[in-house]
């Protein structure tokens, strides 16, 4: 009864295994995104930019994108269009993370083919809620 | 809520931050039009900001804001930079320094010192509002609706919706999947789906990425119709949704069906025609998409290009390492030296050549190991230096001076202890060199100098020794000053005629000050002398050169590193101590005869020039068997000649230093201890101490004498 059980959630917990990158240059928001996602389940990989994030997703398929917006090299905004081009990750949801005062960003990240958003400051329950809003 | 460990990570980072920030503020003013620059600091405010309200520093998000609104302006080039904006980012930064917790006295929980906080902040954005205002008026920005999952306590009575919900065609292509969005309605209460499949096409003009599906629900839930809205939130313009409240819920089923049979009609009637208009559409986002990708493309160039031009440190390329790791490492590499040592010395006895074989690869496979582990504790100057642009910038401006900090060899590596210790030595010639050194505007301009002071920072290595020159165009030391103060403080006897080398020192005795008035930055008398013991126990020295109304400069040398020394073995009777090599000079032998010469006095005499020097036997009480040639090592220290008589020089050693440990703490003359070969142990000698306490006790001989 124990073992089968034991099992079930076993399966469960690999079933529910969808892999999330998180992209945000500020390590501190990457930590929680990152700590707040594996508790709930999900493997999280992590990148610092827009660039690092396409670097490292070459040949891999993800389930879902977190990205900020604001990050050198390759903004959130490139990165969601070079995603929306590329035949693998074209229909994964992707949401951003943006201030309140970003709201002109936030059209314009929706018009690159973002899925949602999450305003900052937000709490880990907040980021699961879309998550699972948006992965299901 | 959020961990503790995610709250250490952010004041972490955010200090980090803080610090790049406030490097950026300053490299900002001197070129005010570099748009990297702009970009850096604002997101810098912008991380910062973000990241503080999650981690539960709701003050500095708040303060925060506002300052990152100024420059989101100036970004966009509706706002120049200015002095007065530095000015008050500058102390912005300082006032988030302090919310993170670093200034210690506010960790008291004094309301009144958090109110002073809050008032200088508020200030700071009055300042910044009308800064704005006085240019351009900030426009207030548009509040986002939020994400609201928090479950709506009051009850509702349920009411009944009517959704029409039809996605835009791409919908797919925003990552959004309509079944789940159906699914959420779905949990919030009963529901009733009418599926239009009539928009779909014909198979050989369907787009399979396209959804040609619409929905129409009936809900009947007592969430209310925010929690629909919020199902619907990521939604994007395109695609069509209507929510409508119905009282009576048959009726809206009814009318819900020919609602949806008008429109089914509708939708065939133009079908045709959308689907054309939609396909140009897409060929049109497309094109564009393509443009922009192209333009994204050469702009990651430009901003390669310009990151190499800062020679900026690949994050990924550096990694992290705590400071107590590397300590362990270098403790195990000091323990490593040592027991080489032994290995070489039993290899030797041996006759066995593979085995001196084997012990030469280890010593120099050891050898590279130290270096490099001690280089990783090297860390450029240049970090330093740059917080005294700080220093400089604050200070001038306090007091009224204008000076100009310019640094050379920034690239010079240190020891990081050396490094850390270093900073607070530095400030007080710093300070002093704008408050003593520099002139008045006005006075420079009498002088016939420029009215902006200079003070050069420069650093370079020259062998197991780095050179630190602190120099200033001020208006020098006053060397009869000096004396007459050091007169009338019994410091040197009247009628002196002490060098110029002499005169200077005395800046560093304790309490000596010339300084007409006590300023809130110096003149109290302490800080030289404080200045001279900090290098002092760091093993280096100070030297002070100045010419009146030219200007001064003060030469620190410190030794590359504290873990391990290059040391003179040397024998006295049974015992062997390591005299550190970088201060000798030379080794002369000395016969019982030389010594009954000059009647016993302990001087030598050099080429002509007379040593003194100091019998560490003696000074010791060492008993046992005097040999009849003994040596005396010559070493330089600050400046001044001095010999220290030993039994036997023995050779040079790779001296790993350790501490005696708290017991022996006060013993003078010793400064610590190191394993030799054989595993005996040998004390290093303090021959700077060694010196100082011999020319005291010889100054009490005289004035006895006297």
């Amino acid at each position: 009864m124990d073992r089968g059980r034991y099992l079930n959630k076993h399966k469960q917990r690999r079933e529910m295994s969808k892999i999330i990158l998180t992209v945000d240059d500020s390590s501190s928001i990457r930590q929680v995104v990152s700590f707040t996602l594996k508790e709930a389940g999900y493997t999280v990989l992590e990148a610092c930019d827009g660039q690092d994030a396409l670097n490292k997703i070459t040949g891999s398929s993800l389930h879902m994108v977190v990205t900020d917006l604001n990050m050198p090299n390759l903004d959130g905004i490139g990165l969601i269009k070079k995603l929306r081009m590329d035949p693998i990750h074209k229909f994964i949801p992707i949401i951003m993370l943006t201030t309140e005062s970003q709201n002109e960003k936030k059209m314009e990240g929706k018009a690159a083919g973002a899925t949602g958003w999450i305003v900052k400051p937000f709490k880990p329950e907040q980021l699961l809620a879309v998550v699972k809003k948006v992965l299901g | 809520m959020i961990p503790d460990v995610h709250q250490k990570a952010f004041i972490e980072e955010a200090t980090e931050l803080l610090s790049e920030l406030e490097q950026t503020l300053l490299d900002l003013e001197e070129n005010r039009d570099d748009k990297d620059l702009i970009g850096k600091v604002f997101r810098a405010l912008h991380t910062i900001k973000g990241s503080s309200g999650m981690f539960g520093f709701d003050e500095m998000a708040h303060f925060t804001h506002d300052i990152e609104n100024v420059y989101d302006l100036i970004r966009n080039g509706e706002l120049p930079v200015t002095k007065e904006i530095i000015d008050l980012t500058l102390a912005a930064r300082d006032q988030l320094y302090i919310m993170l917790g670093h200034d210690k006295s506010n960790f008291s929980l004094d309301g009144n010192k958090t109110e002073e906080i809050l008032n200088k902040s508020k200030k700071i954005i009055e300042e910044y509002r009308k800064y704005s205002s006085k240019n351009k008026a900030i426009p207030e920005p548009k509040p986002v609706p939020e994400v609201k999952n928090t479950c709506r306590s009051d009850l509702q009575s349920s009411k009944s919706y009517n959704i029409h919900f039809k996605p835009s065609q791409n919908i797919f292509m925003g990552g959004t999947n309509p079944v789940l969005l159906l699914n959420e309605l779905r949990d919030l209460g009963e529901t009733r789906f009418i599926t239009h499949t009539e928009a779909i096409p014909d198979l050989s003009e369907m787009n399979p990425e396209f959804c040609y599906f619409y929905w129409d629900i009936v809900l009947t839930t007592d969430k209310g119709i925010d929690a629909i809205n919020d199902v619907f939130i990521f939604l994007g313009d395109d695609s069509d949704l209507q929510i409508k409240e119905c009282e009576n819920i048959d009726s809206v089923t009814n009318n819900s069906k020919d609602a949806g049979n008008v429109k089914i009609q509708q939708g065939n009637a133009n079908a045709g025609d959308s689907a054309l208009e939609s396909a140009l559409d897409n060929d049109k986002i497309k094109s564009n998409v393509e443009n922009k990708a192209d333009k994204n493309k050469s702009n990651s160039k430009k901003i390669k290009d310009n990151q190499d031009a800062h020679h900026e440190i690949d994050s990924a390329s550096s990694l992290r390492v705590s400071t107590e790791k590397l300590d362990e490492l270098v403790n195990l590499v000091s323990e490593l030296v040592t027991i080489q040592a032994r290995l070489v010395q039993i290899a030797s006895q041996s006759d066995n050549s593979a085995i001196m074989a084997i012990t030469e690869e280890v010593e120099r496979i050891t050898w590279e190991l130290r270096d490099s582990a001690l280089n990783i504790r090297m860390l450029p100057i240049g970090t330093t230096f740059s917080k005294f642009k700080r220093l400089v910038r604050d200070l001038s401006n306090e007091l009224g001076k204008e000076v100009e900090l310019t640094t050379e060899g920034a690239e010079t590596e240190l020891d990081k202890t050396v490094l850390e210790k270093l900073n607070d030595p530095l400030i007080h010639i710093i300070r002093n060199s704008i408050d003593h050194g520099i002139e008045n505007p006005d006075e420079r301009e009498k002088g016939n100098k420029t009215r902006m002071g200079t003070i050069k920072l420069s650093a370079s290595q020259s062998g197991g020794n780095v050179l630190i020159k602190i120099s200033d165009d001020g208006a020098g030391i006053d060397k009869e000053q000096i004396k007459a103060k050091a007169i009338a403080s019994k410091l040197l006897p009247e009628n002196s005629d002490a060098s110029d080398a002499d005169i200077f020192s005395m800046i560093f005795a304790p309490g000596f000050s010339t300084a007409k008035k006590v300023t809130s930055v110096s003149g109290r008398g302490v800080g030289m002398d404080v200045v001279k013991r900090s290098i002092e126990s760091l093993r280096g020295s100070v030297e002070i050169e100045s010419t009146l109304n030219k200007g001064t400069t003060i030469s620190l040398k410190l030794p590359l590193t504290l873990a391990i020394i290059d040391g003179l073995l040397v024998k006295i009777a049974e015992e062997t101590y390591v005299i550190p090599l970088s201060s000798v000079e030379e080794c002369i032998e000395l016969v019982q005869s030389d010594i009954e010469k000059v009647n016993g006095r302990h001087i030598v005499n050099i080429r002509g020039e007379i040593v003194p020097y100091i019998d560490i036997r003696e000074r010791f009480g060492i008993m046992g068997f005097v040999p009849e040639i003994r040596q005396v090592v010559i070493a330089d220290i600050n400046g001044t000649r001095i010999g220290f008589m030993v039994d036997k020089v023995i050779g040079q050693h790779q001296t790993v230093l350790k501490t005696l440990g708290k017991a022996y703490k006060n013993v003078d003359g010793v400064s610590g201890a190191t394993i030799l070969g054989d595993g005996s142990v040998a004390l290093i000698l303090d021959i700077t101490k060694l010196a100082d306490k011999e020319t005291y006790e010889e100054s009490l001989t005289v004035g006895q004498l006297a």
